[in-house]
């Protein structure tokens, strides 16, 4: 762990490299060598990230810590390594059939500016597998898959990149002597750095192509958007940028239990079964999370579950809620003992329940829905004729207030306790404010059903 | 008796936290994203890594790094996501990566039902990547379960170095439960055994930049400790089949024990992972078995059915993967009868069907007769289904 004191030779180690004969891998990973020797990193904080494909082989021949992942994946590694440990220095060695398979990651790296460094060991077609067309291969280039030449057009990743956030962008060819010089600039870039290195793969694409290093070299001097370093830029890198904004949350409780000690008391002796229709979008769910809090402020067990489609401001919404007495294990209601319905959009979701409540159980409704028959006590919510105000949002919490301040189920202080403990204040305050209404509303209600 | 109305994944996140969980990587889903949500707030408050990754295999991609870079790390998805988990499941394995997976089961196949809820990833957990090795997991039936088998699938991912999944469905992540705070089980979680600085000896094996061999296991199912970057060693993590140092190799011994550590390492040490309740009532000689949302109704079946006078055994499954055996044998004595109640057509009764033959063949005994009790329309499945299947072949 200690850096040695002296110089580090050589960052290979006796290996000798599998490639074929003149491939452009083993003279971009000298060159990667030479670029370490002048670093002068610690092996064990250095990681050679490999992709898959014949340049995925090239952490072997180095005397570094290596991480050898899935085809395309390997930017996905090296930004989990960096995050974990922003000591380390990350370097990407990866084909140009890495970036094709796995160009997502390596785009949201550079927009993230993860302090990697990205080496494209871009040869224009696969080699491991045969030579096939690659998302670099020229167009007209004759490849294992492309017979009649290629119809696409390439992908030109390194001003993708310059374009996309990265701190530091280079293209050139391995061949080109100043690449270690580059390669320590990429490499010592707080932010990502990519090089964009276009090489001979002597097995495939230099015979189907008659390729050469001169054809190689007069390609680079056209391409539009230049060789050479394209980008440098100076952005917060996104490792320091996540710790920085850690040490700012530092200290703060981590998800506190909110306990919800008994402080009333509830004449529940059974089972309760509650279910609230409404739309989606109308804060039922949240509404009827307050009757399961005042059950348990109440010392009950309850539990709660919702129904609710995809979309979250359209559609039903249905919270099913239980109060007990003793523990609940099963969450699910097979027949309600109170039913509240709010919204057409609900109808659906509970008419099956109407035939089965029986006299004892309740049913609140708003006047639109006081044609709906069942043997259950039937609560007319009617706000006009009360003369109050009955907005969409409030309805559901009006609604559970309505029905608690006429069963009597559970006490409404607990009631009241469960908003100020579970909603934020000024919501609280908002809610709290509806409650002289619903007395209105309840006043209204004949006794005889209470 | 203080309690408090508490969701499953906000147990979970919590469960991860006291676990030491410091790396989270994600994409959104329904109805896994509560999970990713709480990570987001709460991990830098411990110093920790919440990233929102750019889609699920940069996700799990992301936590398997940081692994090797000192992280403990976890990720949640639901059954799209498995999907695209599935080769870094792989690595996973194959890099002996100790990663919590938290698979929020939803509807499928496809995107089938986004807040629906449903049990069909069981079998798909365990063999959801190539070559067929195997995985842990573990199903939760409670929020207090939730959080304590979070804690639990934290500590058997570095006791074994490999994915271990915590399998739920929507009903368990968004469902608010009240929980006895007293309850909750403070399972102990292992630190990570971390491999300790070379000493003076020097293995005539090891290479000149090694200081010890990653990759050799004596005997085969011994766990190696995990060597992170930027320790005392240089450490070699590879996709491919490897050596006892890392380097690639086609050899087929080496191959082979490497393959056969893989299993073994697991498959041998069952003891250490089996986990159910058996409520075995004396005289029943019908079982019920669930796990997950489902041994909830089963548990109110079943007390029903008590209160009625009848007898009657029932098992919740904890640990899926690998499949609890002895648990199951015991479960299965003197049992005539076995129900399986599953949100799926029978994925898992089809284990427990083999654990029931193979138990038959030994003990040269008739093996129970087993049935299943499925849904899959999404709909929960209801106490009253167990006593009416249960009723119905008592005739
Ligand atoms: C998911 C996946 N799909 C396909 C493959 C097969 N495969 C191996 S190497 C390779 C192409 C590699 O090309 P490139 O990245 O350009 O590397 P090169 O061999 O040219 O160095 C492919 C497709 C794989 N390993 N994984
Ligand atoms: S196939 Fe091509 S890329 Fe692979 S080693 Fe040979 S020349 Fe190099
Ligand atoms: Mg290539």
């Amino acid at each position: 762990m200690t850096t040695p004191l002296k110089p580090i030779e050589s960052y290979r180690n006796e290996r000798k490299y599998p490639f074929c004969p003149g491939c452009g891998h083993g003279i971009i990973l000298d060159k990667l060598n030479e670029a370490l020797k002048r670093l002068q990193f610690d092996p064990h904080k250095t990681v050679i990230v490999s992709d898959i494909g014949c340049v995925g082989l090239s952490d072997q021949y180095f005397a570094t810590n290596a991480f050898h992942g899935l085809h395309g994946r390997s930017v996905t590694y090296a930004t989990g390594i960096k995050l974990a440990n922003p000591e380390l220095n990350v370097i990407v060695l990866m084909g140009d059939g890495g970036v094709g398979i796995g160009g997502h990651h390596v785009l949201n790296a550079a927009r993230r500016n993860i302090g990697i460094t990205v080496l494209v060991f871009n040869n224009m077609n696969f080699g491991m597998t045969g030579g096939e067309h690659s998302v670099t291969t020229p167009n007209g280039a004759h490849t294992a898959t492309t017979p009649q030449g290629n119809p696409e057009q390439p992908l030109d990743i390194a001003a993708t990149v310059t374009n996309n956030g990265a701190s530091y962008v280079w293209r050139g060819s391995a061949f080109d002597k100043t690449l270690p010089d580059h390669l320590v600039e990429a490499i010592q870039t707080d932010g990502f750095a990519l090089l964009d290195i276009w090489e001979l793969c002597t097995a495939y694409f230099v015979p189907n192509n008659d390729f050469n290093k001169r054809l190689l070299e007069g390609m680079l001097s056209q391409v539009k958007s230049g060789s050479g370093v394209l980008h440098r830029a100076e952005r917060p890198e996104y490792a320091q940028a996540l710790y920085q904004f850690a040490a700012k949350q530092a200290g703060k409780p981590v998800l506190p239990h909110k306990p919800l000690p008994q402080k009333f008391a509830a004449a529940v002796d059974r089972k309760m079964h509650v279910v609230v229709a409404g739309a989606a979008g109308g804060k039922v769910r949240s509404a009827a999370r307050l009757i399961g809090v005042a059950g348990v402020l109440s010392g009950l067990w309850a539990t709660q579950r919702d129904d609710y489609p995809t979309t979250v401001k359209s559609g039903h919404s249905v919270s099913e809620v239980i109060l007990s007495p003793g523990e609940i294990r099963f969450t699910g209601i097979e027949r309600p003992d109170v039913l509240i319905l709010l919204a057409p959009e609900a109808v659906r979701k509970v008419a099956h329940y109407l035939p089965q409540m029986t006299a004892d159980a309740w049913f609140f409704v708003t006047p639109e829905f006081a044609h709906l028959e069942t043997s259950a006590k039937k609560v007319i919510l009617d706000a006009k004729a009360a003369g109050v105000r009955w907005p969409k949002l409030s309805a559901g919490f009006m609604a559970i207030a309505a029905m608690l301040l006429h069963t009597g189920l559970l006490p409404m202080e607990a009631f009241v306790e469960a908003v100020k403990t579970t909603q934020r204040p000024a919501i609280a305050e908002k809610n709290l404010a509806t409650l002289t209404d619903v007395e209105k509303l309840v006043a209204l209600l004949p006794k005889d059903n209470a | 008796m203080t309690r408090e109305y508490i969701d499953g994944a906000t147990a979970i996140a919590r469960g991860a936290l006291d676990a030491g969980c410091n790396f989270y990587a994600g994409y959104p889903i329904t109805p896994a994203t509560p999970i990713l949500l709480h990570m987001a707030r709460e991990l830098p408050k411990v110093g920790g890594i919440a990233v929102e990754a750019e889609d699920e295999i940069a996700g799990i991609g992301m936590c398997i790094g940081s692994v090797m870079g000192g992280a403990r790390a976890m990720t949640a998805t639901s059954g799209p996501g498995i999907s695209l988990y599935s080769e870094n499941i792989g690595l996973a394995i194959m890099g002996e990566t100790p990663l919590v997976i938290i698979d929020v089961q939803r509807m499928g196949p496809a995107t089938g039902g986004a807040t629906t809820s449903a049990q069909g990833d069981i079998q798909f957990i365990r063999w959801g990547t190539s070559g067929g090795y195997p995985i842990i997991a573990l199903a939760p039936s409670s929020v207090a379960e939730c959080y304590s088998l979070t804690r639990k699938a934290f500590d058997l991912a570095e006791r074994f170095r490999c994915p271990v999944f915590l399998v739920v469905d929507k009903e368990m992540i968004s469902s608010l439960a009240t929980v006895e705070l007293m309850t909750y089980e403070e399972v102990p979680v292992r630190e990570r055994n971390i491999a300790p600085p070379a000493r003076g000896t020097r293995d005539p094996r090891w290479r000149p930049e090694e200081t010890y061999l990653p990759y050799s296991f004596e005997p085969v199912d011994a766990v190696q400790p995990l060597a992170q970057f930027g320790g005392p060693h240089i450490v070699r993590f590879t996709t491919s089949s490897h050596d006892e140092h890392g380097f690639l190799t086609k050899d087929a011994t080496k191959v082979g024990r490497l393959n056969r550590h893989l299993d073994s390492k697991i498959s041998q040490h069952n003891d250490e992972i089996e986990m159910g309740r058996l409520d075995r009532q004396d005289g029943a000689d019908t079982l019920f078995i669930a796990y997950g949302t489902t041994a909830r109704a089963m548990e109110e079946a079943l007390s029903t059915a008590r209160a009625e006078g009848h007898r009657v055994s029932a098992l919740v499954v904890q640990s899926l993967w690998p499949v609890p055996e002895r648990l199951l044998n015991e479960a299965l004595r003197g049992v005539r009868r076995v129900i399986v109640a599953e949100q799926n057509l029978g994925q898992y009764r089809r284990e427990i069907e083999l654990v029931a033959l193979r138990n038959a063949v030994r003990n040269e005994t008739p093996p129970p007769s087993i049935e299943g009790l499925n849904r899959i329309g999404g709909e929960q499945i209801m106490p009253e289904e167990f006593l009416a299947q249960w009723e119905g072949g008592v005739a």
